[in-house]
């Protein structure tokens, strides 16, 4: 990404619905409902709306959530592939397209009923059609879930760095410690200490522990994307778009990437955050707090790295519940993260950093000037910052 | 004891022919000799499209493993091991590791393929602590 794009939109709606495990209504209702919230949030309607961008995953169609809402006619819609690596992608495509005039008014939405629907290694799903061509690799031998997946990956990393299950602890206790204050998290008023980490069970020996992995959730969440011009007659204050990129790595899978020079990096996410500091003109020491995408606890710390908060191999010792809560240098998931508040594929990461540059989070973080928000992990990605003012 | 059944392409056959008849087969490219794996049609190093399958040693190291512990499926001893080979040829396959306790199971140890039949005829390269050459 170029520097053209720096804080030419902004997004200036957020929706969502409540986050649970048995939505007990369908995916397009909950994508409608969070995009009608999103509308309503920027005050704008259904009819200023031209463009739509969601996940090549979602199983609501744009012209179907279009005809719901009464949008009148589309000149833009788009879907992003890679599962959560898709979120802050979303927002790349409708910032391309407002700040291009291929559009005006752009929303991105994801829904789904992941809890109470399909939900990922269930065999039964999976042989449904025969085993996909990539999992005849993985899947013979038991590796059948992204926990497993992600566990190959991150073991080769613990090992070279000399890193143990208590360091991923941190994110766990620092993402419960947040959503336990936040109304809207599936975990509020349900904090861990690392003692509860450390007696969890194994999910994934020795790298992942329950308390290492997110749950999945039903629910929706969509944004309201517009330029900055448009933005400045809107309700709230602008979140403006200061850098969006999207990365994949060289020799890669979706998410076994296991055939690289060597597995201690995510360096799709390095991809990206060239792009984001590049283009942005910042740096990680201008960042006041960060969603790091945290679906499993070790790739928080391999992003750590990856991003350039700290080097190679230190993320162990930089990722202390110190450093990652509010009053600490950088605080993350100020929501309670996916691991606390939801699994929306990182769509609520984002809105919760929307909220932090309102200023109108739960856990706020005071004078929040930049705010970078990261997409999935070990697979194609995506990510953002966002600032309150260029 | 049973297993999910591989799928398989034009592109990757030959490399279950090849383990259903006791050989770890590879890719080698056409144009430049160079090894490739999981299969796919093209080189990434000349983008030659010519290539035949080339027998590896079957011995490496362990370059990862974990043991997958929940949820459970049938056909897996608790705990099973997951590894990540690195074999002599460069070249990493995952698989499983056998005839080993986790706890005697380190990050480099040098291992060996071998071969096992399971349920429905399904035969799947697996790996053990390797012989004292
Ligand atoms: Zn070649």
């Amino acid at each position: 990404m170029t520097a053209w794009l720096k804080d030419r939109a902004a997004i200036v709606g957020i929706g969502q619905t409540e986050f649970s495990k048995a939505s007990g209504r369908t995916e397009l209702q909950l994508a409608c409902e969070a995009v009608k919230a999103a509308l309503d949030d920027a005050g704008l309607r259904p009819s200023d709306v031209d463009g739509l961008v969601t996940f090549t995953m979602d199983t609501s169609d744009e012209i179907e959530v279009a005809r719901n809402l009464g949008i009148p006619h589309l000149s833009m819609f788009s879907r992003i592939p890679y599962g959560g690596g898709a979120a802050a992608g979303t927002v790349l495509h409708a910032a391309m397209a407002v700040a291009t005039g291929v559009a005006d008014v752009v929303v991105c939405y994801r829904a789904f009923n992941e809890r109470s629907g399909f939900r990922f290694g269930d065999t039964g799903s999976v042989l449904g059609g025969g085993l996909p061509l990539w999992l005849s690799w993985y899947a013979p031998y038991g590796l059948l879930t992204p926990a497993s997946w992600v566990a190959l990956h991150a073991r080769r990393y613990m090992h070279t760095y000399g890193v143990t299950n208590e360091h991923f602890g941190a994110i766990a206790v620092v993402d419960r410690h947040h959503a336990a204050t936040n109304p809207d998290a599936w975990f509020y008023q349900r904090p861990i200490t690392l003692a509860d980490h450390q007696a969890s069970r194994w999910i994934v020996e020795p790298v992942l522990r329950l308390l290492d992995c997110c749950q999945e959730s039903d629910g929706g969440a969509a944004l309201v994307i517009t330029t900055a011009d448009r933005a400045r007659d809107l309700a709230h204050r602008p979140a403006l778009i200061t850098a969006a990129a999207q990365g994949a790595g060289g020799d890669g899978e979706m998410m076994t990437s296991y055939y690289r020079d060597d597995l201690t990096g995510l360096p799709e996410m390095g991809v990206v955050a060239q792009q984001l500091w590049k283009a942005s003109g910042l740096r990680p020491s201008h960042i006041t707090t960060a969603f790091l995408y945290d679906h499993f606890t070790p790739f928080v710390l391999m992003q750590l790295e990856e991003l350039g908060f700290c080097g190679r191999g230190e993320a162990k010792d930089f990722a202390t519940v110190e450093n990652l809560s509010i009053g600490g240098v950088l605080p993350i998931n100020t929501n309670g993260g996916l691991l606390g508040e939801a699994y929306l594929h990182g769509m609520n990461g984002i809105t919760e950093s929307v909220r932090q540059i309102r200023g109108t989070a739960c856990n706020q973080v005071p004078d929040v000037e930049h705010i970078l928000v990261t997409a999935g992990t070990g697979v194609p990605t995506s990510g953002l910052i966002l600032s309150p003012s260029a | 004891m049973s297993r999910i059944e591989p799928s398989m392409s034009p592109d990757t056959a030959f490399f279950w022919e090849g383990v259903a008849q006791g050989r770890l087969l590879v890719q080698r490219c056409g144009g430049c000799d160079a090894l490739r794996h999981p299969p796919r049609p093209m080189c990434p190093a000349c983008n030659s499209l010519a290539w035949d399958p080339y027998e590896t040693t079957g011995r490496g190291q362990v370059y990862s493993f974990v043991m997958p512990r929940h949820p459970r499926y049938p056909g897996f001893d608790d705990p099973h091991i997951a590894v990540l080979v690195e074999l002599e040829e460069g070249l990493r396959l995952v698989s499983n590791l056998g005839e080993v306790e986790p706890e005697d199971v380190t990050i480099g140890m040098p291992v060996e393929v071998f071969y096992a039949t399971f349920e429905g005829g399904i035969v799947l390269p697996q790996f053990r602590p390797a012989a004292p050459t």
